[in-house]
């Protein structure tokens, strides 16, 4: 047992929880329907009417949705709220530059702050804390979710962003930062650099860490634990959903509890698009019961992992979901940003390069290092040194521009990569993310 | 007039320069010169070789980048400082050289240097006028 920051909806009894769910459900059918085109005709190709839906078992009569219907409406023509209800905008880097663009209304902003604000005290966060922000801010949710998250709480947010790892542990020394959040590859950097500025672990005031958006493994937990003598809680979440605060790990560290007053999850097969039973991998589904601006319905995440209700030590009735082992689709995440290798191709294609590259993933010194090979085309060849360097250079900036993420480009010599069936293989991903 | 000389990129990678020149020995292609531009992750091999042509073909069958361009040659003299006065009136005029190498026959009683300038053509024009000995390709073969 431990403390949550609202116990009436953490640890309430399954049958609550449905009734909140089913309530929901109807109150968002009904708000899809009314106020979304697109659900209107997804609703009417199924020959639904909102009055069909009466409790949360009704969920699987309802379409899907994905993330291609996002950029179908982009950018705002999936929200279901007028403008002046509207509070924020969020986007995430998606294909071909185009990005997938979320709304909030005031009420949106406050439930996401609870989900954050619960993974805060699930991971052992008072109001006495300071908690140190180093998401980035701006249209990347990261920043601002823990950030509203902490101040819900009643916690001290400090809002450092990402970057800068020498004034961080500067920061974290200092101000004496109890809670940390950042990427779990930026945690093992700043733990890196707290060893090579000569400071013990042992003499900072922080305790604990939320890490997310991206995958890590529970090797990288214990490694990012003993660098900052710290608990290294996982916390998931989506922008489509939300953002950070989706689900969170407790103190039992089986799977992470998921809001599901908020979020309803599924996990589906992906091929028959059937949900699975309990403990069954597959892939994770999110309606967006509790929310007013952009109520998904059965938005396929791409993440692949399971469910679990049984009841779990640290008290919480809500549902886990498992650690993700994947996705169903071919995304990366590097640095926490989406990377498509349909992004990297089209960035090729507009430098009137021939699109045979291989997309390389690395992780040096707790970094994702993404470096992209090119097969040297007769245009971009030259006897000078200052021309190929030239082209490369444009090519790296195309790429950060396209992908907000900086990759390394190495030229490679004509069919050199591997062909499997004559197509290049496109990605390489060296990280070890299962242990 | 000008020399035809080819360039090949070399991916950075142990063996990969052996095996360019192995491919071109065991096609009979004579190497009279050759340089390497060196980068942390390429490198391009530029080399005078007896049949451009063929050469470029042959390796772009094999599935090398190679491509032909035309570079100045000069004889310069034994005496020392021989080479100073041809990139002198070249730099007097303005002329930009990008890079350059040199090797020496037997029989020529001097090195031949190698030039890749943006204009050939003004930049013979300004050698031959300070009395400069340019050669092409036969006097090199």
């Amino acid at each position: 047992m431990g403390s949550y920051f609202q116990p009436e909806i953490e640890t309430a009894t399954r049958d609550y929880l449905h009734a909140v769910q089913s309530a929901r459900l109807i109150r968002m059918v009904e708000n899809c329907y009314r106020n979304v085109p697109f659900y209107r005709r997804q609703f009417d190709a199924a020959g639904l009417l909102p009055g069909d839906i009466h409790s949360i078992a009704d969920i699987t009569k309802l379409p899907f949705t994905e993330k291609q219907d996002l950029r179908d409406t982009y950018p705002f023509g999936l929200f279901a709220v007028p403008r002046e209800k509207l509070v924020r905008i969020h986007a995430s880097s998606g294909t071909t530059g185009k990005q997938t663009v979320v709304g909030y209304t005031q009420e949106d902003v406050l439930h996401w702050a609870e989900g954050a604000a619960r993974a805060l005290v699930a991971a052992g966060a008072t109001k006495e804390d300071y908690i140190h922000v180093s998401y980035g801010y701006g249209l990347f949710t990261g920043g601002l979710g823990l950030h509203y998250g902490a101040e819900l709480l009643g916690a001290t947010a400090i809002p450092v962003s990402s970057g800068n790892t020498k004034r961080q542990v500067q920061i974290l020394q200092d101000f004496g930062s109890n809670f940390l959040c950042c990427t779990p590859s930026y945690a093992m950097f700043i733990g890196e650099t707290v060893a090579q500025m000569g400071i013990d672990p042992k003499t900072l005031a922080v305790r604990g860490g939320l890490f997310g958006a991206e995958p890590w493994t529970e090797n990288m937990r214990r490694k990012i634990e003993r660098l900052l003598d710290i608990k290294a809680h996982d916390i998931y979440g989506l922008s489509e959903i939300a953002g950070p605060g989706v689900s969170y790990d407790c103190k039992e560290f089986h799977g992470m509890h998921i809001c599901e007053d908020y979020f309803y999850p599924e996990v589906i097969d992906p091929e028959t698009l059937k949900p699975l039973p309990d403990g069954e991998f597959g892939e994770l589904v999110f309606t967006c019961i509790g929310k007013e601006a952009l109520p998904l319905v059965r938005y396929r995440t791409r993440d692949i992992s399971a469910l679990v209700h049984e009841p779990c030590g640290c008290g919480r009735t809500l549902v886990r979901m498992l650690k993700p082992r994947g996705r169903t689709d071919d995304m990366l995440i590097i640095r926490g940003v989406n990377v498509f290798p349909s992004q990297v191709e089209h960035v090729i294609l507009e430098q009137g390069l021939e699109p045979n590259y291989q997309i390389v993933v690395d992780r040096q010194d707790s970094l994702d290092v993404m470096t992209v090979l090119v097969e040297l085309s007769d245009a971009m060849f030259s006897d000078s040194v200052a021309f190929i360097e030239t082209a490369q250079a444009r090519l790296k900036n195309a790429m950060l521009s396209t992908l907000g993420v900086s990759a390394d480009i190495r030229l490679v010599d004509p069919r050199s990569l591997p062909r499997s069936e004559g197509k290049a293989m496109r990605v390489v991903d060296r990280r070890k993310l299962v242990d | 007039m000008f020399i035809e000389q080819i360039s090949v990129f070399i991916e950075n990678r142990p063996g990969r320069l052996a095996e360019t020149l192995t491919f071109l020995a065991a096609r009979g292609q004579d190497i009279r010169a050759f340089s390497v531009a060196e980068k942390a992750d390429f490198g391009i091999l530029r080399m005078i070789v007896h049949n451009p042509d063929a050469a470029v073909a042959a390796l772009k069958e094999k599935g090398f980048t190679a491509k032909k361009t035309e570079v100045l040659g000069i004889l310069i003299g034994n005496a020392p400082g021989s080479s100073v006065k041809a990139i002198q009136v070249l730099s007097d005029a303005g002329i930009n050289i990008e890079y350059t190498y040199a090797f020496v026959t037997p029989q020529a009683g001097g090195a031949f240097v190698l030039l890749r300038v943006q204009d050939n053509v003004r930049a013979a024009e300004i050698l031959r006028q300070a009395g400069v000995a340019l050669v092409g390709h036969k006097d090199i073969f």
